[in-house]
């Protein structure tokens, strides 16, 4: 493999530098000159450790209409993502060994982005009987992270077990927070607008009292957890209040949360719906605030891929969730104060170095510095886009942000010194 | 207009002139041999009725066919889409058949909303789910401006199960619009969360709710409720929120008990009450008709052959 010169990068935004990546690795960070070496020029962009996804819905196996692990980390790619964790609600459900050494292979033989599978919790997501937690821990895609995501881990015993269990391998348990009872037939956030719209009320109750309890059960076994897609404001309070006591507790918010709110509902079209739902304006600031501060640990995009004919409907009868992994960078620097003046420090940790932190990926999220992998992006700060569903790589069309102009353009993608985008645009062959 | 979906969206005139237009249809039709005027001929209206309700549709086919339009029935039960035809598809076979209007019943909130991107003719909403309901609101007014000669300025209570009805809702902007004081009294689980923006007094008090009302206005409520803890049992509903005899003299003399049906005698209202001189329930289906013919006359013809 030849020699990779990145010239005049800025460095995470601390100043500009040449990075030489030689075999995979970063070789040399400096003024470098490299004769011989695939030099990119990198004049006014930024360079940022590639960006990691704690919650990816990539539909393979069993949704392959809606997205597959190749055009899903493709999507990751173009988003500047080197590293996704793959939700475990597929079909089959990853709740064995090999679903989710299957899913990891794919994300291997596709090359776009490493693909960290997340295992179930219960057997087929049904909150009854544990999944086989520990086999999946042991297989060769090593899971660490086990969530029932798009069901609530609901049954107190079950999730006690859960926690006490993952301490055997250093596992944690990402929880969605969502009393299913209170939220029988929800379809949006209770509140002003679902009052008027009559749409039922989602209660944000429903996701704190889950919250709360958890963070209780974590701090009685000591073990780990993580919340996924934290949507209120109250939730960031109990979440502040439990990190404050030493809590080994992380959270992460979608970056529709730090954007979008109920009152895109008013459209009653069903690409505004998602689970948990878009709240109020003050729930947005709060959220934009926790993350700049840390209360919340990272972006995630919760990328919920879905064909056509499951959004072309009536609300109630829609699937929840939307696209995420290629609009997450631009949105995450719009909530942290972009682009004009963002803390691309700040933005490389919470999405890069914490998700790899939570996720247990020691090749990601590093800054670049002589040894480690060469998984980085380079994005240009200046830029600006609009979003087209048509050309999203995405197999599926559902953004809620179609039209929207959004700052910030990824340039290049590199996954261990490979492009995976150049150009801004795709590379076709990846294979390592 | 181009579509009628909620009241909401309809400004102050638009609601005058549809009930001023009531006004002319009932005036048209009433006491003729033949109660059927030429306005819509040639033209197809499409009832398409997602729900059971005989009510509604035979109104607005009442109301079609008193306009000389051709009326078709797309009923769920007989159509394909118990066979899992999309909201879509059916729009898109109903606009390919040439309906120049769609009057849709459904239980999904902004069901008509999502039509009318996939239609061009007009949508007219007959109910969506606990959203809207705006041609029976139309109804109600016109027969609160017959029997209290106006809305400006009086006092309607809207009793019972306000979180699960649209007719609740569409009534609330609709007179608030037309400058009614709209009450409405339930059951804290029966009332939505975070209504303090709208234009209402909000009770728990049936008894303080009634004093000094023009209109009384009971909802329906469903037994089941009961059973989702919405209230403990249909008795104790009946007792706090039902409009019984004793209730009935607490009103004003020219108050008016109304009703959008189907009742349930004895849980809402007593059957003594429901059969009173006060109560306007029949006049409130005969008016149904006459706004029908009103609504669907604007919006087939932009009131230009008046």
């Amino acid at each position: 493999m030849t020699d990779l010169l990145i010239k005049s990068a800025d460095l995470i935004g601390k100043g500009r530098t040449d990075v030489l990546v030689r075999d995979g690795r970063i070789a040399e960070v400096g003024s470098i000159s490299a004769k011989g070496a695939d030099t990119v020029d990198a004049d006014g962009l930024v360079l940022l450790p590639g960006l990691v996804d704690l919650h990816t819905h990539l539909r393979e196996p069993g949704r392959e209409d809606a997205e597959t692990v190749l055009t899903g980390t493709r999507a990751a790619a173009k988003g500047g993502y080197t590293a996704v964790c793959a939700m475990a609600n597929s079909y089959p459900v990853a709740d064995t060994a090999g679903v989710v050494e299957q899913v990891a292979a794919l994300g291997r033989a596709a090359g776009y982005a490493d693909v960290q599978p997340i295992g179930a919790v219960s057997v087929g997501l049904e909150g009854k009987r544990l999944a086989e937690i520990g086999a999946m821990a042991h297989s060769a895609a090593e899971v660490r992270m086990f969530s029932d995501d798009g069901h609530c881990v609901a049954d107190p015993v079950l999730m006690r077990r859960a926690l006490e269990y993952v301490k055997t391998f250093g596992g944690l348990i990402a929880q969605h927070a969502e009393e299913p009872r209170l939220t029988e037939g929800a379809q949006m956030n209770e509140g002003a607008v679902s009052a008027e719209l009559g749409l039922p009320g989602w209660p944000s109750v429903a996701e704190e009292a889950i919250i709360a309890r958890d963070v209780l059960l974590a701090e009685y076994t000591g073990a780990r957890i993580h919340f996924c897609h934290v949507s209120t404001a109250r939730s960031v309070d109990i979440i502040r209040e439990a990190k404050a006591r030493g809590a080994k507790v992380t959270a992460e918010v979608c970056p529709h949360h730090l954007l979008l709110t109920d009152e895109a509902a008013r459209s009653y079209d069903p690409v505004y719906k998602v689970n948990p739902p878009l709240r109020r304006e003050a729930d947005v600031a709060v959220l934009r605030a926790a993350l700049a501060e840390g209360v919340i640990d990272a972006v995630a995009t919760d990328h919920a891929p879905h064909a056509l004919q499951d959004k072309q409907c009536e609300w109630a009868a829609a699937r929840p969730g939307m696209l995420g992994l290629e609009t997450a960078l631009s949105i995450s620097v719009l909530a942290l104060g972009g682009p004009a003046g963002v803390d691309w420090d700040l933005l490389a940790e919470r999405t890069s170095r914490a998700p790899a932190r939570i996720a247990g990926l020691e090749a990601h999220g590093r800054d670049p510095r002589p040894g480690v992998e060469a998984n980085f992006t380079l994005v240009d700060p200046a830029a600006t886009w609009t979003v087209v569903p048509e050309d999203l790589a995405s197999l599926s069309r559902n953004t809620p942000y179609a039209g929207m102009e959004l700052p910030v353009t990824v340039q290049a993608t590199f996954l261990r010194g490979r492009a995976t985008v150049l150009n801004g645009k795709i590379e076709e062959e990846t294979t390592e | 207009m181009k579509h009628l979906l909620t009241t909401k969206e309809l400004t102050r005139d638009e609601a005058e002139l549809i009930l001023d237009v009531t006004e002319q249809m009932a005036e048209a039709v009433t006491g003729r041999e033949v109660p059927k005027l030429p306005a819509l001929r040639g033209r197809t209206v499409v009832n398409l009725f997602y729900e059971d309700s005989t009510r509604t549709r035979t109104s607005f086919e009442t109301a079609a066919k008193r306009l000389s339009a051709d009326v078709v029935n797309f009923a769920a039960k007989t159509s394909s889409v118990n066979k899992g035809e999309s909201l879509r598809d059916t729009a898109l076979t109903l606009q390919a058949m040439g309906a120049d209007a769609v009057v849709i019943r459904h239980p999904a909130a902004g069901a008509p909303q999502r039509l009318t991107e996939w239609l061009d003719g007009a949508v007219l909403n007959a109910g969506d789910g606990t959203h809207a309901h705006p041609t029976q609101a139309l109804l109600d007014a016109f027969t609160m401006k017959r029997r209290l000669g106006g809305i400006e300025g009086r006092t309607v209570a809207i009793v019972g199960d306000i979180l699960h009805s649209r007719v609740a809702r569409s009534n609330v902007w609709l007179l608030s619009k037309l400058g009614a004081q709209v009450r409405l009294v339930g059951p804290p689980t029966l009332l939505p969360k975070d209504i303090e923006g709208w234009p209402v007094e909000i009770g728990y008090d049936l008894d303080a709710s009634l004093k000094g009302v023009d209109a009384v206005m009971m909802l329906r409520v469903q037994r089941e409720r009961q059973n989702a803890s919405f209230f403990p049992t249909a008795n104790e509903y009946a007792r706090l929120y039902g409009l019984d005899e004793r209730r009935l003299a607490l009103l004003p003399d020219h108050a008016i008990v109304m009703h959008p049906g189907p009742m349930n005698r004895g849980m809402e209202i007593a059957a003594t009450v429901a059969d009173s001189p006060r109560a306007t329930i029949t006049e409130q289906v005969t008016n149904g008709v006459w706004v029908r013919m009103a609504v669907l006359y604007l919006l087939l013809t932009n009131g230009e052959a008046r």
